[in-house]
């Protein structure tokens, strides 16, 4: 039995939520800085400049990557052996989690991006609630994984329940329209987390899930889906969306497919969409 | 593509030399407004009332920085996405106000209201707000202090760098920029 205090989780999420914010991945500089080999557009390479540039004052300022630091996402996996401790006033797991992401993003000077309420849309002031996913597993596994998950990206999202009639070519295809739809708005170079399978609310899940995949542009293990992603990336950089969409070979940094058992009746699919600025960072105890 | 250094407010003269695909440099003052300032001014607008900023000859940028660290003008500031504000826009151009800046694809509506008011849609580069900090000097809240991340703020910019999307002429960099690399 592992026994975990709820104050070290609070702590360790508070720093988390900023050094995501304010550090540009290597992984992530990496892939853009392989990308930009293919760009062939003046303005689409002066975008990619510019975006190695602000990787570099962030950092060195502590400044937000971007301004829209994110709804705070968190993946928690957490094992079947650990034990937590109250400690220094936190009595639950979920509590020590909102509290360090209200720290942090105070500290951290970061933006509070959330409303109380979708219709009546007055702000929390802290940017809780913390967005919880959670993953009982074997063991004495203690993983936090967080994404700031910014709006503009994400409301570029979607979901379809499709037929197992549609086949792959039909989810192929509704990937590649969303992100044509998307255009210009999500912020590319973009990264596509696409879900397959699982139902309706398990599918969204799976498609954010891909967005945490690290390094970012790995493969998926299984070969078939990994040939997958790289035919779907092929497609999207051929849409000419281009860096910031304003032309050019350059539209997505990477696919990440997750897929899951299904209902004989139905093939959920689900597209995450998610800007360059990729902020995905986890820590373990 | 030509390069413009404009300061503000804009002029009719201004506007019409600037075209898709062209940078600009602003100096001066740019306007911050987004979703929740947007419906208040609409709201003002409808109800006959005045409006607690003057808009004429003015930009507004789509825009919800992070706070400020102590001793710095600005926290991380660039564009958030145009459309959100789509339904706003060609009323606030019937009014006077001159550009807009912000990133993604503007309306139908929109470009219209560009020719017809004599008015430019420009954007800065979404995801660079660190950097675009740089070229903001000052800050100060001008209405909606309420609405925290959305109060609408007067920023004092120097060489704040973007570029034209929609022009008065019906050009569009998004539409002219794909079509060139598109692979069918």
């Amino acid at each position: 039995m592992k026994i975990i205090s709820l104050a070290e989780v609070r702590d360790r999420v508070k720093n988390l939520v900023q050094e995501a914010n304010f550090v540009l991945q290597d992984d992530v500089l990496a892939k853009i800085e392989s990308m930009e080999k293919l760009e062939e557009s003046p303005a689409g390479l002066e975008v990619f400049r510019q975006l190695k540039e602000n990787a570099l004052i962030a950092r060195q300022e502590k400044l937000g990557i971007c301004q829209d630091t994110g709804l705070a996402v968190f993946l928690v996996e957490i094992g079947e052996e650990v034990q937590l401790k109250k400690d220094d006033g936190l009595t639950s797991l979920r509590e020590a989690i909102n509290e360090g992401t209200r720290r942090g993003y105070a500290e951290g000077y970061l933006r509070k991006s959330v409303v109380e309420d979708p219709i009546r849309r007055k702000n929390t002031g802290d940017n809780t609630p913390a967005y919880i996913h959670w993953e009982l597993v074997p063991g004495e596994v203690f993983k936090v994984t967080f994404i700031a998950k910014g709006g503009g990206a994400e409301n570029m999202s979607a979901i379809r329940m499709f037929a197992p009639a549609a086949g792959l070519e039909g989810i192929e295809d509704f990937v590649v329209e969303t992100v044509d739809q998307a255009g210009s708005n999500p912020c590319p170079p973009i990264i596509v987390g696409v879900g397959i399978g699982g139902n309706f609310e398990y599918v969204a899940w799976l498609a954010k899930k891909a967005l945490l995949r690290r390094p970012l542009g790995s493969p998926n293990p299984d070969p078939f889906y990994a040939d997958l992603e790289k035919r779907l990336l092929e497609r999207i950089n051929k849409l000419g969306i281009g860096p910031q969409g304003m032309g050019g070979r350059v539209t997505a940094l990477a696919v990440h497919v997750e897929a899951f058992p299904c209902h004989i009746a139905s093939m959920p699919a689900a597209v995450n969409i998610e800007c360059h600025a990729h902020r995905v960072m986890s820590f373990e105890l | 593509m030509a390069e413009h250094r404009i300061t503000t407010p804009l002029s009719d003269e201004t506007i019409e030399k600037m075209r898709a695909g062209d940078r600009v440099f602003i100096t001066g003052y740019l306007l911050t407004a987004r979703d929740a300032a947007h419906k208040k001014l609409v709201d003002l607008i409808k109800e006959g009332k005045e409006l607690p900023i003057d808009i004429r000859g003015q930009i507004i940028y789509y825009v919800g920085p992070t706070p400020a660290r102590p001793g710095k003008a600005i926290g991380s500031a660039g564009p958030t996405t145009s459309y959100r504000m789509d339904s706003y826009t060609p009323l606030l151009h019937s009014l006077g106000l001159k550009g807009t800046i912000g990133k993604g694809s503007r309306s139908q509506e929109v470009k219209e209201a560009l020719k017809k008011y004599k008015a430019v849609y420009m954007a800065a580069v979404g995801g660079a707000g660190a950097l675009i900090s740089k070229s903001i000097e000052a800050q100060e809240v001008v209405a909606y202090p309420e609405l925290g991340p959305e109060a609408i703020i007067r920023l004092k910019v120097k060489d704040f760098p973007c570029i034209v999307i929609n022009d008065m002429y019906g050009g569009d960099l998004y539409e002219e920029g794909k079509k060139k690399y598109r692979i069918d």
